[in-house]
Formats: C-alpha cells, sequence, structure tokens
C-alpha cells in the first residue's frame, strides 16, 4: 500500500513539473510573439533553458546516482563546440537549410559527441569514489577547455580539416575556419529559439523522470544509499553508474548546443569551472534529486543578477546575501513542516501511519 | 469667444512648449564593460572617461546626452543581458563593449538591431568584420602587433626577442601572429616563445627562465596587465633585466593594487595615448579626470572620452536630433564616420575605414618614476 501512495506522490510532482514548464512556456511564448516583453528577459529565455537542462540532467548524476561531479560544464562545452560546428558546416556545404533542421543536426551531433565523452570519461572515472570522483571530473573539465582553446577546425569542400596548436588547415577557396582556437567559434548563426528550448527541456524532464521511476532507477537510488547492499543483491554498479553518467552527459551536450546557438560567438573560456559550480549550486539549492527544484532554482538564480543590476557594484554582494537566505530559509524546521504539511498526497500518508 | 480662443491659444503653446522639450532631450548613449571583476580597470576607465566627455559636453549647452554605462564582466553572456538591459532603457547609440569577446557578442546584437556602435577598446577583429556599423577608437590587434615589431626594429630597441603570449585569449594570439609575421619580415630575431593561459598564469619562472637562456635583450608581453605585472616579478626575483615592451593591455599597470611599481621602472608600450602630453585639450583631461577619479587616466579613459566627442561632432555635422530612431541615426552615422576626420587626445586626424578600423599613429611611451612619459 505504501508503495502506492509513494508512487503517487512523485507522480503529483513530477505532473506538477510538467505543467510548470508549459504554463510558462505558453505564457512567456505568448509574450514573445505579442512582443509585449522586455529585451533582457527576451534574451535570457534560451539561456535558461539551457541552464534548467544542465542543472536536471546534473541532479541526475549527484542527486540520483549520488556520485559528485564538478566538471558538468565540460560536457556542455563538448555539445557547444560540435554542434555549432555541425550546425556551420550544414549551413555552408547544404544551401537552403531550414533553420530548425540546423539547429535540431547540431543539438543532436552535441548530444551524441557528449555521450560519448562521458561514456569515454566514465569508464575509468567511475571506479573512483566521493572526493576522487569530484577531482577527476573537475580535471576533465579543464582539459576540455585546454583541447579546445588549442584546436583548430576548418571546414571546406573537402570536408573537415582539424589541426592543433596552430591553424595548419589550409582551407581551400570558399573555406570556412569554425573553432579558431582561442578565438573559439565566431560569426555563428543565431537559430536558437524559446521553443527549442522549451523542447528541449520537456525531453530532458521525460527522460530524467522516466529514469527515476523505472526499474533502472530505483537500482541507481539503491546503490545511492548503500552500494554494498545494491551489489549483494546483484545490481551491476558499474553498468548503472556509467548509463546514468553517460545520459546525463548527452543533455548536457544537447544543453550545450542550444546555449552556443544563441550567441554569435562563442569561446572555450565560458565553460569553465566556475559554470561547473554555478549548475552545481542550482542542483544543490534546488534540492538533490528534487527536479521541480533544479528548474526554479535554475530560472531564478539566472534572473537574479540581472534583476539586481540596479545595485550596480553590490549586485554580486547582494546575490550572494540572497542564496545564503534561501538555504537558511529552506532548512529551517518551522518552514518545512509547513511545506511538508502543503505537500499533494501528504494527508493519505498520514491517514496510512 | 475671445476667452475660448485664448484658452486654445494657451493650449497650444503648452503642447508646442511639451513638443519642443521632447525634442530638446538628450542622445542616449549606452555601453558594457567590466565594471567588476578581473578586467574592471578597463571598464572602469572607460566609463569615467566618457563620462568626463558628456559632463563636459553637456555643460556647452549644445548636444545633450545621456550616459549609461551597464556591467558586463568580461562575458559575453552578461553582455548581451547587459546590452539588453541599456535597450530597454532607450539606448539610442552605443559605445559598444570595453573588451573583445562581449564586444564580438554585442556587435552581432548592435548589427541586427540597427544601432549605431563605436567600441572604446575591443581591438579583435571579429568585432567589426562584415558589420557595417561598427567602429573602433582603438587599434585593431593586427596593427598593434605589426606597429610594436615595427617599432622596436626602428627604434633600434632590441635584435634578440623573446614573447610569451597567453594562448587562450583572442587579444594576446591576435598581437602575437601579427608581431611574428612582422619580426620575420623586418629580420628581428625571435629566440624565445613561450604561452601561459587561464588557470597557469601565477607562475612565470620558466617562460623568464627560457628568455633569459636565450639571450633575449628585449621581451615583447602583449597580454593584459595582470600577468605582465607577474612576469615583471619574476624577471626582477632571478636578476634577469632585458627590455619589456608591451602594448595597449598594459596600460592600467601602474594603478594595479598591491602592484610595486618600481618593477615597472622602464617597461615600454604601445599606446595611441599620452598622459604627459602638454597640448591643451589633455592637460585639461587628465587635470579633471584626477580631480575626480584621483588617478591618472590610461588609455582606455581616452578612448571612452574620444568616443563620445566624435559622437558629438558626428551628430552636428549630421544634423541629428534626440527625437530620431536609433536606425535614422545609425544611417546618418555610418555616412559620417566613413568620411569626417576626428581630432581626439588618442591621436590626429582619425578617420575610420569601411571596415570600422581606425587610423591613426601610435605612440611609444616609457614607464618612468612610476608616471607613462613620452618616448618621443
Amino acid at each position: 500500500m505504501g508503495k502506492t501512495i509513494r508512487n503517487s506522490r512523485t507522480r503529483t510532482v513530477n505532473f506538477i513539473t510538467y505543467a510548470l514548464v508549459i504554463i510558462a512556456y505558453i505564457i512567456l511564448q505568448s509574450m514573445v510573439s505579442s512582443g509585449n516583453i522586455k529585451s533582457v528577459l527576451k534574451g535570457m529565455l534560451v539561456p535558461i533553458c539551457a541552464y534548467i537542462v544542465m542543472a536536471v540532467s546534473l541532479n541526475l548524476t549527484v542527486g540520483v546516482l549520488g556520485e559528485l561531479s564538478l566538471g558538468h560544464a565540460g560536457f556542455m562545452s563538448v555539445g557547444a563546440f560540435t554542434g555549432v560546428t555541425a550546425a556551420m558546416a550544414m549551413f555552408y556545404g547544404i544551401p537552403g537549410v531550414a533553420p530548425w533542421l540546423r539547429l535540431l543536426v547540431g543539438m543532436v551531433t552535441g548530444a551524441v559527441f557528449a555521450a560519448v565523452a562521458g561514456l569515454l570519461i566514465g569508464i575509468p572515472v567511475l571506479r573512483l569514489r566521493g572526493d576522487y570522483l569530484a577531482i577527476v571530473t573537475l580535471a576533465f573539465g579543464e582539459i576540455i577547455k585546454s583541447l579546445i582553446n588549442n584546436l583548430y577546425v576548418g571546414f571546406d569542400s573537402k570536408g573537415f580539416h582539424l589541426s592543433m596548436l596552430e591553424d595548419k588547415t589550409n582551407l581551400l577557396e570558399g573555406g570556412k575556419l569554425i573553432i579558431g582556437g582561442p578565438m573559439g567559434i565566431g560569426g555563428i548563426k543565431k537559430i536558437s529559439n524559446l521553443t527549442a528550448g522549451f523542447i528541449l527541456v520537456m525531453i530532458t524532464l521525460i527522460v530524467v523522470f522516466h529514469i527515476m521511476n523505472s526499474r533502472s532507477g530505483r537500482a541507481i537510488m539503491a546503490i545511492r544509499d548503500n552500494r554494498i547492499a545494491a551489489e549483494s543483491v546483484g545490481i551491476n554498479v558499474t553498468k548503472y553508474k556509467l548509463t546514468v553518467f553517460t545520459i546525463s552527459a548527452a543533455l548536457a551536450g544537447a544543453a550545450g548546443a542550444l546555449f552556443a546557438m544563441n550567441y554569435s560567438t562563442i569561446v572555450a573560456n565560458k565553460f569553465d569551472f566556475n559554470t561547473s559550480i554555478l549548475v552545481l549550486v542550482f542542483v544543490v539549492l534546488g534540492g538533490l534529486s528534487n527536479m521541480l527544484g533544479s528548474v526554479i532554482a535554475a530560472a531564478a538564480l539566472t534572473i537574479l543578477p540581472e534583476a539586481l543590476r540596479q545595485f550596480s557594484e553590490y549586485r554580486m554582494l547582494v546575490y550572494a546575501i540572497v542564496l545564503i537566505l534561501v538555504m537558511l530559509a529552506t532548512n529551517n524546521p518551522a518552514l518545512r513542516a509547513l511545506i511538508d504539511k502543503l505537500k499533494p498526497g501528504r494527508k493519505n500518508e498520514e491517514k496510512e501511519g | 469667444m475671445k476667452k475660448v480662443f485664448a484658452i486654445i491659444l494657451a493650449a497650444a503653446m503648452v503642447f508646442a512648449l511639451g513638443a519642443s522639450a521632447f525634442a530638446d532631450g538628450a542622445f542616449k548613449i549606452g555601453g558594457t564593460g567590466p565594471l567588476t571583476g578581473g578586467a574592471a580597470i578597463y571598464g572602469n576607465a572607460a566609463a569615467n572617461g566618457a563620462a568626463i566627455a558628456v559632463e563636459e559636453i553637456n555643460a556647452l549647452g549644445g548636444i545633450q546626452f545621456e550616459l549609461k554605462y551597464e556591467d558586463d564582466t568580461h562575458d559575453a553572456e552578461k553582455a548581451i543581458n547587459a546590452y539588453n538591459t541599456l535597450k530597454d532603457w532607450g539606448m539610442q547609440i552605443s559605445l559598444g563593449s570595453v573588451t573583445s569577446t562581449p564586444c564580438v557578442a554585442t556587435a552581432s546584437e548592435t548589427y541586427d538591431d540597427r544601432i549605431f556602435a563605436i567600441t572604446p577598446s575591443a581591438s579583435a577583429v571579429a568585432v567589426t568584420e562584415d558589420k557595417d556599423n561598427m567602429f573602433q577608437m582603438c587599434f585593431a590587434d593586427p596593427n598593434q602587433g605589426s606597429a610594436s615589431a615595427q617599432y622596436i626594429m626602428d627604434k633600434g630597441l632590441a635584435s634578440k626577442v623573446a614573447v610569451i603570449w597567453k594562448n587562450d585569449d583572442v587579444y594576446s594570439k591576435g598581437i602575437y601572429e601579427t608581431f611574428k609575421a612582422k619580426a620575420a619580415e623586418l629580420g628581428l630575431e625571435l629566440v624565445s616563445d613561450t604561452t601561459f593561459a587561464d588557470g597557469n598564469d601565477t607562475d612565470f619562472s620558466v617562460q623568464v627562465a627560457d628568455a633569459q637562456a636565450n639571450g633575449a635583450e628585449l621581451i615583447f608581453l602583449p597580454m593584459y596587465y595582470t600577468p605582465a605585472s607577474l612576469i615583471l616579478a619574476q624577471a626582477d626575483k632571478i636578476g634577469y633585466t632585458p627590455k619589456f615592451f608591451g602594448v595597449d593591455g598594459m596600460d592600467g599597470i601602474l594603478t594595479l593594487e598591491g602592484f610595486d611599481t618600481a618593477l615597472a621602472e622602464g617597461v615600454m608600450l604601445l599606446t595611441p595615448f599620452n598622459a604627459d602630453a602638454t597640448d591643451e585639450k589633455t592637460v585639461s583631461f587628465v587635470t579633471k579626470y584626477q580631480e575626480k577619479y584621483g588617478e591618472i587616466p590610461n588609455q582606455f579613459a581616452a578612448d571612452g572620452y574620444d568616443c563620445v566627442y566624435a559622437y558629438c561632432q558626428a551628430l552636428t555635422n549630421a544634423g541629428c536630433t534626440p527625437d530620431m530612431s536609433a536606425e535614422e541615426i545609425c544611417d546618418a552615422m555610418i555616412e559620417q564616420f566613413t568620411t569626417m576626420t576626428f581630432n581626439g587626445i588618442t591621436g590626429d586626424n582619425m578617420t575610420w575605414g569601411t571596415d570600422g578600423a581606425v587610423t591613426k599613429g601610435p605612440k611609444g611611451m616609457v614607464i618612468s618614476n612610476g608616471a607613462y612619459v613620452g618616448m618621443d
């Protein structure tokens, strides 16, 4: 009996998350199409979607699997650079392709490459636990940054040309240098839009919720709660860890491609340690394995620094104070009891008890 | 009947007055720059310089400006947010962004929105590339590199040269590449070529030792002042005293907090602005800047100042009024900037090409007794 109640409760929370995202999308989209929206908010819509996907996918690793990853921006970077490269090559290689198709190809390419990176890094790394895993993922993020800073990719009629350290691509006439080392990618066609962001957020939520509420999800959470016990009942720890890590990386890669195609230029230094920590802050503030929390935290904390512009130099100070206050408030026992009371399904459980 | 007529007349006059007050309003001029964070010296200097120019021009009573600077923390994403904030405020003409990477991002927005922009100091080529309404007040990176090599050669400063550059930075790499090409062309011998990147920019013992071991007489430092200050300290520590030559990023090193200015003694840099110049315009600007902000203005402040004056001249010539839309002003400005000649404190007889790049002569400076002094 207890299990069905738990199920119905998670279902309600999932439903609220979907509903919230859909309602937000409908309101914002109608504001955008009627032109009744401030430029500053309009400019932040796509980044917010990308950050939501980043937060939810990292929450899958940190909250559900229970492994601390400090290199999530590295996967975002892989997705951004491969995705934009694919979209740009398509633009120059096959004239007349619809922007949405280029965006789709870019995001899928980003997701695939990031997934491969996640798998490759996951095989050696997931043997490590706790602090060690955190340190190695941190290093991974830095390695990706250095690699891309020294990578030159060009595209001409003969296909792709790659070189490291120096621009030795020797492009043919009419060729185009896409990734220019520290210059990153310039001249990106800005094809990301809110609808694409919304679809990616929905896909991410569906994927993550389905994993959490499946047999695999229960196995993953069992690994998090007690690895030895999980192993003793025959759960293949490595397989599940690797699966989660790869899915999380793929989603981050798609988010990276979406994010990059919202700007005319993107440099590898954007996806540094600070970005990884920023996403981790979204996750921690929203609550571990609480996806609704991640969505709200990512959106709120992206808007907050802009909303605080009136404080000019004191902006980041106020931002930090707000973070501390939110942490204190959400950990306040009285407030928690109040929230618990309001939570759906709570009454039923009490009756059961 | 007379009464009614009088009332209507009065109402019409009030209305006309209101309308003319609107027309007499100010041009809304906006810019983004790093007002906080690691590159804050540049952003604040440019913003302060522009503010002084606006104050002076407004005091004359002719064209009126309203200036607003928003913080972009030297980040492209934040720069777009800052730019959009300015757009919501009603910006008509833009000062772009102060640093290169954010400016590449905002330039694409100003291009799409048809808002004219001139950046005080974003020197990357990508800033103005393929954009008809984006101009630069500073030299573009390639010019800085080749001009530096030319200057070193012409003045006979050294024959064996070392370069330390930042290989994950648009600005540094842009200058390095043209410097290297020009040096090879002129016959300057490049004996040591070492790099650093974000995250390993605190220890320069390897790079400096390499330059010393190869007998470099001069080290070229195409970078911002923070790593440059550490290189100077490192060379001092091992008792190595080559000549140091920097570019506009070196400007600001004397105001860096906690930096021993004695280390920068004798450092040369190529910059278009000389705070020690004795012409009337520069003296008045430097005095005002010192009164208001308590420090000697660097090149970024001068660039910001010149940008506003260039706007003043172009708007006057074109006969623009503040009630014109950003797009109308944009067309007029493109025409003005590609045809006019401007005399500012960062150079005389400046002209702009249709690619947005400026033509003006660089000035060699040397740091002496804790101040920038002209070399010529």
